[in-house]
């Protein structure tokens, strides 16, 4: 298989207008985004790392693509910050670059918002080596087209990404879980859709198959008692407290509980489609974000079952055909013209059929 | 047949403007200093009008702009000269408010706050608030990803739209995005937002809507200078709150607003409102952290509101301080630049001396949180030559704002106003690479010609503009 490796912005714009065809790497977490196809060749991004810019004060932090996320987070974590985001595959090594190019976040995202939240502002090389840049380093910034939101869930199509902003936010200065099994799914369901409308402020809010929620409150260590106490109350349900949860909610995000599943897939979803969703041939799976978001194992009958359904979803791990659908192509090809004119970079649709 | 008569057999009497005295409305917008004169104004009241139109234009080669109720600041719906205005304003139907969903979907023509109030019922918001937002319409909001007093926390417009239904300039209607919070594939609608118009018309908005809080916290601290009211505010973040609301007014700005609607603030060089909002026993706690921080930050006088009625009387200064500082001036020019929060300080100096050494007066409103300044420079159009130095003033707070590593707008947008500044901010590939996409979407370059990007329009040979 043909590799190359970019450890600098030169090199990036270097591969880019060396080879054909590439596919962008940084820690391989997601290796259906990752792998090449017949005639790519591999950059890997990984030595492209480290943070360039970060002011606590500022809640900003510029860093190369290629850089981990478990290194940025542990930057923040020292001065009390985080992201808020709460992207999944930290410890399987994703990078932020990854990350945006898949378009993850995980079940924190139910307090702030996802990753699109949060992204401010990108640098990137395009189809012909040039560098373009995007967005700022402001948190508030209304200047020129934003390409750096462009990039979330591109799987790489425009371009490849250099540096990166972000928005981050203090950490909640202590947290508490809940945990409810319910009698049924429409039960669970009903509960949870209730929660969705209350000014809660609930740091994430899941609902694990059959029928268990499991609710985060973050804040101070003075009010969570109160505020889990009238959650109960809410409920009229007991429910069991986790007063230590980090360790649990690390391996939720981490997407721990998919391991034992062949394909690994995120399904944009809603409350509303839940019961839908339910009765398809899934394997272990979490409905995040108050239902927002679905991380689901399978097997291939089950990716079939989902795509049968005509369900948008992408393939993390398992499976080649990534993303369905395909983007609108009256916009999506124009902007793919401007960007990438000579295809090089993922997203293109060869001979007629959907590769991606 | 020719454009006009096309347009005619489309739009019955009435919704179709060519005569003089119907066109001159529309002739600007908020950024009263540039006119422009249409060839005709539409009013489509279904999105099926606005694609013939756009299609139309398309065929004949006639520029267009789309535009709601005209507010934009930077003069992003100027109309071009000889094109057609499409209205928007009629278009104002809110078609779906999901309360179970979180969502609205909504025309382009919908004021903004109407959302907030058709979804108040349900306990839910929208949560961008330009200070337009009692008459600024969602689809200027999409088009100049508009912000707000509470942009640190909630982000700006551009986070609250799921997905769009478009009109390219090419005459296609495309939906991009889905109907929840994630979605998979480039974010296109993301990318939509904040591009003024350039890259087609918003036919139909989904929106995030949000639980509205249950509790505020709002706190008006006085001080002896604006520093001290900004070091104040980095105190604030340093003590790890983030409240909804971080805004400081100076002593020009805080003398007009008690001019115009006496909400009895102290008389000082600078006020700071914090706001914090959420469940109330977390802004029970917060209160006390924040009440401590503000104590220590050296504030002359503290007040908190213990109601309601005495929250809206805060926050009443503020919100009419732009139209105030009119009362002190015939003319003023806003600007909304941001700069890193951390160099408030420095900015707001150099703001000071500028005005000094320009002879024009400067009034501060802004948000503090956010970095987002507000300079108001007071002039008088009367007098020859005052506009000319205040948009020379305007012009070096923004290359400022750049300076210090923040942006030219925060949430006006760049419009005409704005655009000769871009290559401050923006190298030329960068530009180049939005004229690409611009030329690509919009080869012939009818939609809102002339906004933004500084060398479209001037020919063929994009690189020799920009090199």
């Amino acid at each position: 298989m043909p590799e190359v490796r970019a450890n600098s912005l030169e090199e990036a714009q270097e591969a880019v207008r060396t080879y054909p065809r590439l596919r962008p790497k940084g820690g391989g977490s997601k290796p259906a985004l990752s792998t090449p196809k017949d005639g790519e060749t591999l950059l890997d991004l990984s030595g492209l790392r480290g943070i360039l810019e970060y002011a606590p004060e500022e809640f900003v932090f510029t860093a190369y693509a290629g850089t981990p996320l478990k290194e940025i987070e542990e930057t923040l974590r020292a001065h009390g910050q985080y992201l808020p985001f709460h992207p999944p595959l930290v410890e399987q090594g994703a990078t932020l670059g990854g990350t945006v190019a898949a378009g993850l976040s995980g079940p924190m995202r139910e307090r702030f918002g996802g990753l699109r939240d949060f992204i401010l502002g990108v640098r990137f090389v395009d189809g012909e080596g040039r560098v373009v840049r995007g967005g700022g380093k402001v948190v508030k910034n209304a200047a020129g087209f934003p390409f750096h939101r462009l990039m979330v869930g591109s799987l790489g199509a425009f371009g490849v990404m250099v540096e990166l902003s972000f928005k981050v936010f203090p950490s909640p200065r202590a947290t508490q879980t809940l945990r409810l099994t319910y009698g049924s799914l429409a039960e669970a369901l009903a509960a949870m859709e209730r929660l969705r409308v209350l000014p809660l402020d609930l740091l994430a809010l899941d609902l694990i198959p059959p029928a268990t929620l499991e609710i985060r409150l973050g804040g101070f260590p003075e009010s969570l008692g109160k505020r889990l106490k009238r959650l109960q109350e809410i409920l009229q349900k007991e429910g069991e407290v986790l007063a230590e949860d980090e360790t649990h909610w690390e391996g939720v995000r981490n997407l721990r509980f998919l391991e034992e599943a062949p394909i690994w897939v995120k399904v944009p979803s809603t409350p509303a489609w839940v019961p839908k969703l339910e009765n398809l041939l899934l394997g272990p799976r979490r409905y995040l974000a108050g239902g927002e978001l679905l991380y689901a194992g399978m097997e291939a009958k089950g990716l079939a079952s989902l795509r049968q359904a005509g369900i948008p979803h992408l393939v993390l791990k398992g499976a080649e055909d990534a993303l369905f659908p395909h983007p609108p192509e009256a916009f999506f090809r124009k902007l793919k013209l401007a960007l990438d004119p000579r295809s090089r970079f993922p997203l293109e649709k060869r001979g007629g059929v959907g590769e991606l | 047949m020719g454009f006009l008569e096309e347009l005619r057999a489309l739009f019955p009497p009435g919704r179709l403007l060519t005569k003089e005295a119907e066109l001159a409305p529309y002739e600007s917008d908020a950024l009263t200093a540039y006119r422009k004169r249409p060839l005709a104004v539409v009013l489509p009241e279904r999105k099926e009008e606005v694609v013939e139109a756009v299609r139309l234009c398309r065929r004949y080669g006639v520029p267009f702009l789309a535009r709601g109720s005209g507010t934009s600041l930077s003069g992003g719906s100027l109309p071009v000269e000889g094109g057609l205005v499409i209205a928007l304003n009629r278009m104002n139907r809110i078609l779906r408010l999901d309360p179970k969903a979180r969502i609205a979907v909504v025309e382009p023509g919908v004021v903004n706050l109407e959302v907030s109030r058709q979804a108040a019922p349900f306990g839910l918001y929208y949560a961008p608030d330009p200070s337009s937002q009692p008459i600024s319409t969602i689809g200027g909001n999409v088009a100049f990803n508009s912000g707000g007093a509470h942009c640190l926390k909630y982000g700006m417009t551009a986070g609250h739209v799921l997905a769009l239904e478009v009109v390219t300039p090419e005459g296609e209607v495309v939906r991009l995005g889905g109907e929840g919070l994630e979605s998979v594939g480039p974010d296109l609608h993301g990318f939509f937002v904040g591009t003024e118009g350039l890259l087609g018309v918003a036919l139909e908005i989904t929106l995030r809507l949000l639980p509205k809080p249950e509790a505020y916290h709002t706190l008006l601290a006085a001080y002896r200078s604006l520093e001290a009211a900004g070091n104040a505010v980095s105190q604030v973040i340093r003590s790890g709150l983030l409240p909804g609301a971080m805004e400081i007014m100076d002593r020009l700005s805080i003398e007009a607003a008690e001019a115009a609607v006496k909400a009895g603030y102290p008389r000082v060089e600078a006020l700071l409102i914090v706001e914090l909002e959420g469940p109330k026993e977390e802004v029970e706690e917060e209160a006390k952290l924040l009440a401590q921080v503000i104590k220590e930050s050296g504030a002359l006088e503290v007040r908190v509101a213990q109601s309601e009625a005495e929250r809206q009387a805060i926050w009443k200064g503020r919100k009419a301080a732009f139209s105030a500082v009119g009362r002190l001036s015939p003319d003023y020019i806003v600007q909304d630049g941001v700069v890193p929060r951390s160099r408030l300080g420095e900015a707001l100096k150099e703001i000071g001396r500028l005005s000094q050494e320009y002879g024009l007066r400067v009034a501060n409103v802004f948000h503090a949180g956010d970095g987002n300044l507000h300079p108001l420079v007071l002039y008088d159009g009367k007098k020859p030559g005052e506009l000319e130095r205040a948009e020379e003033l305007a012009g070096e707070i923004l290359k400022l704002c750049v300076r210090l590593g923040g942006s030219l707008t925060g949430e006006h947008g760049i419009g005409v106003e704005k655009k000769g500044y871009m290559p401050e901010m923006f190298a030329p590939e960068d530009l180049l690479a939005m004229e690409r996409v611009k030329e690509a979407l919009d080869p012939q370059g009818l939609a809102n010609r002339g906004k933004v990007l500084p060398g479209h329009g001037q020919g063929p040979h994009l690189g020799e503009v920009y090199a």
